[in-house]
């Protein structure tokens, strides 16, 4: 089977899922990545080193950012030249549109978000979560090529081989989009929420500690307010600590402490890290079923009826702002930081 | 200014949803609007109020589909319109797409399309760019803020790193995201007009379309086991103390 796989990345930092779609596309036969953008020395470096057997750049400073139209004509002429039998793509904001529109222009479909594809007598089988993970769905596609986004952490990842080297082969880029780029507003956080292996959540109570006095002047949203950033920053030093990113319920998101980027939950993210740990979160169905994938959930909570308690392994009932400071410490120690 | 928002019916969220036999059931759980759509309501609704014009809501589906489309009126749309035929019955996007685009081309003068960022029932996320495609209309996707200047559109659209700032000319179609505020709740006279609004619903021929042929079909359902999860309690004679035996248990655990 060939398979064209999507490197995804944002200003040349890649989307680690992209990893995950080339080693399943080694898997099931020939991988060819295809990257786009300009400055792709170091992108395609790595796509060989993660063992991309050939690399196809679209090299253009038209592809530098991200428009829908652009990377969808790319991508559909590519597949038009290249006749892979399989597509496969990170899922992010981006791919989800314009992996889209490239199926639309190759007259065929799309299987999204997977968590599951193989290959059975020569048809792919596909497997991805409805209903907010209440239902996995077996699904095929019967047009060609069958182009597919992988939910990421889904798939192993694999592993890098500084000694694979290669050359990248030139393809042209569809530069057209009605849509011009006005300017970015970065996040601070730089690793999202639904690629950390740790995610570390807060939510209301983060905003509850009364031994703090915020400085005069504010008002009571203001005061509240300030009270949540300092209990994010406690949660903020935990998740440095385990290499993960940070989380917020929606009460939190909604309170204004944190940006929405870090919801987890039904309008927000849907994840899959190894370990969650939900400080201060009561446990809403929507936030739940957001951490449903979750491989090891620990809970914070001085509520001892929250239910965010019946989807933990481990509990604490207690005071976040005493709890989270001694895990911080007892983490340093234990992994030798 | 003419302003579509596509909606669909779901179950609510908090339903218990199970399969058996191919077939997808929900108890006794309502269907509602979908919770994403309601952000492309209320989109729609911030730009009419900003600069005049029209909303209609707009929705492949069943008869029942019809609530969602009242919920979109009492929110305050001016008109509902629902598609409904035996072989819409399950679309996949792209054909959901062909047919959207149909009727958006129909209801005609459409400057903006909205949409929610996915639905909680297939959850693909990709009907309004695939929409876009086929109508050739310019997208803009997860946006959270709007400013409409000389014909043309400015959009934030809020991605994993951030926030990107595009501008694009209209017609286009946006897909909507949280930022654009919450949805406003139906008032009670909204609710009283919807009750009584006649909803046309527009078959197949009116659109003058074959049904689409689909591309992706699913083969099987399953039910994903229940996790059986006990909580343990950690408990300490100090903070200290429980973090030592929470690091130990979670080390244990191998997951780090």
């Amino acid at each position: 089977m060939k398979t064209l796989v999507y490197v995804d990345h944002f200003k040349g930092v890649i989307q680690p899922a992209s990893w995950e779609a080339l080693g399943l596309a080694k898997s099931l036969g020939m991988a060819t990545a295809v990257v786009f953008g300009a400055g792709l020395d170091e992108v395609c470096k790595m796509a060989f080193e993660m063992g991309a057997d050939e690399v196809l750049q679209a090299e253009d400073a038209a592809l530098v950012d991200y428009r829908p139209e652009a990377f969808a004509s790319t991508l559909a002429s590519i597949a038009a030249a290249q006749n892979p039998d399989l597509i496969l793509l990170p899922t992010t904001t981006r791919t989800r549109e314009f992996a889209a529109m490239a199926a639309i222009d190759l007259n065929t479909g799309v299987l999204v978000d997977l968590t599951g594809l193989a290959s059975e007598d020569g048809k792919l089988k596909a497997t991805r979560p409805i209903y907010e993970g209440k239902l996995v769905e077996a699904v095929v596609c019967s047009g060609k090529p069958v182009i597919a986004t992988l939910r990421g952490r889904a798939f192993p990842r694999p592993v890098r081989d500084p000694s694979r080297t290669g050359t990248p082969s030139k393809v042209p880029a569809k530069t057209e989009s009605p849509t011009s780029v006005v300017g970015y507003e970065v996040a601070e956080q730089a690793l999202s929420v639904s690629d950390a292996s740790v995610v570390v959540s807060g939510g209301r109570g983060v905003s509850n500690n009364p031994a703090l006095t915020p400085p005069a002047g504010l008002d009571e949203r203001a005061a509240e307010i300030w009270r949540a950033q300092q209990g994010f920053k406690l949660i903020g030093d935990l998740a440095g600590i385990l290499g993960g990113a940070v989380g917020a319920s929606r009460a939190a998101v909604d309170g204004g402490y944190v940006p929405y980027s870090h919801q987890v939950g039904q309008t927000g993210r849907v994840i899959a890290p190894d370990l969650y740990i939900a400080c201060g979160i009561s446990g809403a169905i929507q936030h739940i079923v957001g951490i449903r994938s979750a491989k090891l959930v620990v809970a914070i909570n001085k509520d001892a009826e929250a239910p965010i308690f019946k989807v933990a392994r481990y509990g604490v009932i207690g005071d976040l702002f005493e709890i989270v400071p001694a895990l911080s410490e007892a983490f340093k120690q234990k992994l030798g930081k | 200014m003419k302003i579509v928002a596509c909606v669909k019916q779901v179950p609510d969220s908090e339903a218990k949803v199970t399969a058996s036999g191919g077939q997808i059931s929900w108890g006794e759980s309502p269907l509602v609007i979908n919770p994403f759509d309601e952000y492309a309501v209320e989109g729609a609704l911030l730009q009419k109020e900003a600069h005049g014009g029209t909303v209609t809501a707009l929705c492949i589906g069943p008869e029942s589909g019809k609530e969602a489309l009242k919920h979109a009126l009492a929110m305050g749309a001016d008109e509902a319109i629902l598609i409904s035929h035996p072989a819409l019955e399950s679309l996949d996007t792209q054909a959901a797409a062909r047919i959207l685009a149909a009727a958006i081309k129909k209801i005609g003068g459409v400057e903006m399309a909205m949409f929610g960022r996915q639905t909680l029932d297939n959850g693909s996320g990709i009907t309004a760019a695939q929409t876009a495609r086929v109508l050739g209309w310019p997208m803009l996707g997860y946006v959270g803020h709007i400013t409409l200047d000389g014909g043309g559109v400015q959009a934030a659209r809020v991605i994993e790193e951030g926030r990107q700032n595009v501008k694009a000319p209209l017609p286009a179609v946006l897909s909507i995201v949280q930022s654009i505020g919450e949805p406003r709740y139906p008032s009670f006279i909204g609710i009283r007009r919807a009750s009584k609004a006649t909803i046309p619903v527009w078959s197949l021929g009116d659109l003058d379309a074959s049904a689409p042929s689909v591309a992706v079909s699913r083969t099987d359902l399953i039910t994903p086991p229940a996790r059986e999860i006990t909580c343990q309690v950690i408990t300490g004679d100090s903070p200290a103390a429980i973090a030592q035996t929470l690091v130990e248990k979670i080390l244990a655990e191998k997951v780090l």
